[in-house]
């Protein structure tokens, strides 16, 4: 029997087994959505924005193993997802977004609603496909599935025409698909493996950095593993949060540019480094002829043979899948009963132990107002660290890394590559609607949230009752931090001047909003919204807080990691440069 | 360094411009690029002259072997190739001149393939530098236009790169 192109779509859909497609109708996807409308197998949740859907895809991927799918119309519904594939694409996350397209007589002709969504994205999507022939339509699902979610997973687009939509023909799922030209990273090669065991054996002050493709690949029970039987310490990247338990003795906290001071000095005077899905990005290691001034023998386990000597040149390069060969790894070490020598690793812990003491993240809450840590820490322990936190771009972001201690993965999901304010709002919705027995809390800040405020209504809609924890210092934080560090405290636009009533606001929706200004009420307040009692409401806190405060520790750029700027109490004692004029601020 | 690149890659609408696309977009450099289906039809066959360190030219590879299209890359320069580019040319060809050019041209061993009263045009193989040494031993005043294909490469031998 013969079928139309947009019953395919809602075919493939089903037999990938999707539950959510996160969408906005247009003309190009009238029969799509004429299609998805007829069936019930999947969900449509209709957002407020193009962006906001593929973020909630984002969102709902990142908080469960599945590939998030996304459906825009073409013209502006495309161009509006750009942002939100481009925010997935940089954090490797597994999606397939569908756009409409216009008819294929009318493509090259400047139609209505007509861009080149496959030129557009070419460069921010693992691969994206133009479908011009309804026969092919079924096979491109397969493989856009297939490419999304193997090897180091990414988002892939499908164009498709409004002509393709409405030709007819026959449905055949293919029940599996091979891509010649694309054969992804299987088992690290034995012979490196061996190397790098080798290599860890002699070690003295071992390290073990591990990044997002740990979370991604599914591997972080055999990154405890590996932690624990080596009883070495271990750091996560901002994308790596959760991969290793925070709350564990051998975690020493976020590394990088708003790393902790033991993290970032371990990393940058370890002997041997062990990096885990984690690529040496510029906010790790700021100046890569800096991190290697201490002599370090590199062992790098990534997916993506790319990742590996893009910035650092390692020692022993591991392509494969992380689960995989830590799994290979960790056997070897067992069975051939490799061990640290205990005399070395006493004094490199002693030396960490040393590093921690003064506390780097110490910060004092007084009576008057709130500091944006001490609200994390309050959400932390008012919700048990069990929440699903999302977050938006800037200081809260980094606060929200610091002070919430994600002991498991996929607990902490944030734009980390491209950075994207508004992702935080919309990556809740998707998070808990992946996740409807969660509490999932969206730390965001008053600019962020105003980038994809309108989903409100779409939490209203389909009962997303997120948490919105919004810490309201009425400036764009990071970039007022960057002005006063590097621009002589010329504030230029930093300042969010009219902001909305955001408890009103929140009202307007339909939703609860309470404002908290004063810190004795922070906590009374986090665990009354957040008891049983709103359970099933969106709530959304405006706390006003500190203006002035900076994130710390910051290795500024073109810095070392051990050269630092260090929070008030730690300056002068050792360490950090700490030479920079901070006036009154801090 | 000079490199001379090989690609195989799926012969499909786009395919060329992910590749030109990736150049640009993480700065790598293009001094030449040939492409053309092979006796597959299925497949394209790209040449690509680029030059940079051999980090880069690591990480173009890396990077190329990414892209879902691209089949299979090598570096010609890691072992013995022979490469060929074919210019076209058309030189002024009057009175003294006439007869100095056809000399020129016997001597690069290339054939003249059109005739005017004023012009010659002269279809040349070689390398890149001999084609550039024919255009540096010519005076540049009698050269009228160029056209160059950029190189293609083949590694000697039994080196093959096919599926």
């Amino acid at each position: 029997m013969k079928i139309s192109g947009a019953e395919i779509v809602a075919r493939c859909l089903q037999e990938e087994g999707v539950e959510f497609v996160f969408g906005y109708p247009g003309g190009a996807v009238l029969e799509i959505y004429d299609a998805i409308f007829q069936q019930d197998k999947f969900k449509h949740v209709l957002v407020r924005h193009e962006q906001a859907a593929v973020h909630a895809a984002d969102g709902y991927s990142r908080s469960s193993k599945k590939v998030g799918v996304a459906l825009v119309t073409s013209g502006p519904g495309a161009t509006n997802a750009v942002t939100g594939i481009a925010t997935a694409y940089l954090d490797s996350i597994p999606m397939v977004v569908i756009s409409g397209q216009v008819a294929t007589p009318a493509i090259g002709l400047d139609a209505f609603q007509e861009v080149d969504m496959v030129g557009i994205t070419r460069p921010c999507v693992k691969h994206n496909f133009l479908v011009r022939d309804v026969n092919e339509l079924a096979e491109t699902f397969k493989k856009a599935f297939y490419i999304a979610q193997t090897g180091r997973p990414g988002p892939v687009v499908i164009d498709i025409p409004k002509d393709v939509t409405q030709a007819m023909t026959e449905f055949n799922y293919p029940e599996s698909v091979s891509i010649r030209s694309y054969v992804p990273a299987g088992r690290g090669h034995p012979g490196q493996i061996r190397k790098a065991v080798s290599l860890i054996s002699e070690a003295k002050r071992p390290f073990i950095y591990v990044g997002g493709g740990a979370v991604l690949a599914d591997a972080c029970e055999e990154v405890r593993d590996l932690v624990r039987l080596l009883n070495a310490p271990c750091t996560n990247t901002l994308m790596g949060l959760g991969a290793y338990p925070a709350t564990d003795r051998q975690f020493v906290g976020m590394l990088g540019m708003h790393g902790t001071y033991e993290a970032n000095m371990a990393m940058q005077n370890c002997d041997v480094l062990i990096a885990v899905g984690a690529r040496f990005d510029d906010r790790v290691v700021s100046v890569p002829e800096k991190f290697l001034a201490v002599p370090k023998k590199i062992i790098h386990i990534d997916i993506d043979p790319s990742s590996i000597a893009k910035r650092v040149k390692v020692d022993i390069p591991i392509v494969g899948n992380v689960k995989d060969v830590l799994h290979e790894m960790l056997a070897l070490i067992r069975q051939t009963n490799v061990h640290i020598d205990s005399i070395a690793l006493e004094a490199w812990w002693q030396q960490i132990e040393e590093w921690r003491k003064p506390n780097s993240l110490l910060y004092v809450q007084d009576q008057e107002i709130i500091k944006p840590q001490y609200v994390v820490e309050k959400l932390w322990e008012v919700t048990n660290g069990q929440a699903i936190i999302t977050s938006d771009v800037g200081q809260h972001q980094m606060f929200a890394a610091q002070y919430y201690k994600f002991d498991r993965p996929k607990q902490w999901i944030n734009s980390g590559g491209l950075g994207t304010m508004g992702f935080g709002l919309p990556a809740a919705m998707g998070a808990q609607l992946a996740n409807p027995d969660a509490t999932v809390a969206c730390i965001t800040g008053e600019a962020s949230i105003q980038m994809n405020i309108q989903e409100l209504s779409t939490c209203k809609q389909y009962h997303t009752p997120v948490k919105i924890v919004n810490l309201n210092n009425r400036y764009l934080g990071m970039v007022r931090q960057w002005q006063e560090f590097f621009y002589g405290n010329r504030y230029s636009e930093s300042y969010m001047d009219a902001l909305p009533d955001f408890v009103k606001l929140a009202e307007a929706y339909g939703h609860v909003g309470v404002r908290v200004e004063k810190p004795a009420d922070v906590e009374p307040v986090l665990k009354e919204f957040f008891s049983s009692k709103y359970k099933e409401r969106l709530v959304f806190f405006d706390f006003m807080t500190d203006q002035k405060v900076n994130v710390f520790p910051m290795v500024g750029n073109g810095k070392g990691l051990d050269e630092m700027d260090l929070p008030p109490h730690m300056r002068n004692n050792g360490g950090g440069d700490g030479d920079r004029d901070y006036g009154n601020l801090c | 360094m000079r490199h001379i690149l090989s690609i195989l890659i799926e012969n499909e609408a786009g395919a060329l411009s992910r590749v030109v696309g990736l150049f640009s977009a993480r700065g790598y450099n293009i001094d030449s690029l040939t492409v053309s289906t092979t006796e597959d039809a299925t497949l394209s066959r790209m040449t690509i002259v680029t030059h940079g360190s051999d980090d880069v030219i690591e990480q173009i590879t890396k990077q190329l072997n990414k892209l879902i299209e691209v089949v299979k890359v090598i570096d010609l320069n890691e072992s013995d190739h022979i490469e060929r580019e074919m210019m076209l040319i058309k030189v002024r060809a009057t009175g003294k001149d006439r007869e100095e050019m056809k000399r020129m041209a016997d001597i690069f061993r290339g054939r003249i393939i059109d005739v005017t009263e004023k012009t010659y045009t002269i279809e040349l193989t070689g390398t890149s530098e001999k084609l550039g040494a024919f255009i540096e031993a010519l005076d540049r005043t009698v050269i009228l236009e160029t056209v160059r294909t950029g190189a293609s490469g083949i590694g000697r031998g039994e080196r093959i790169l096919k599926i």
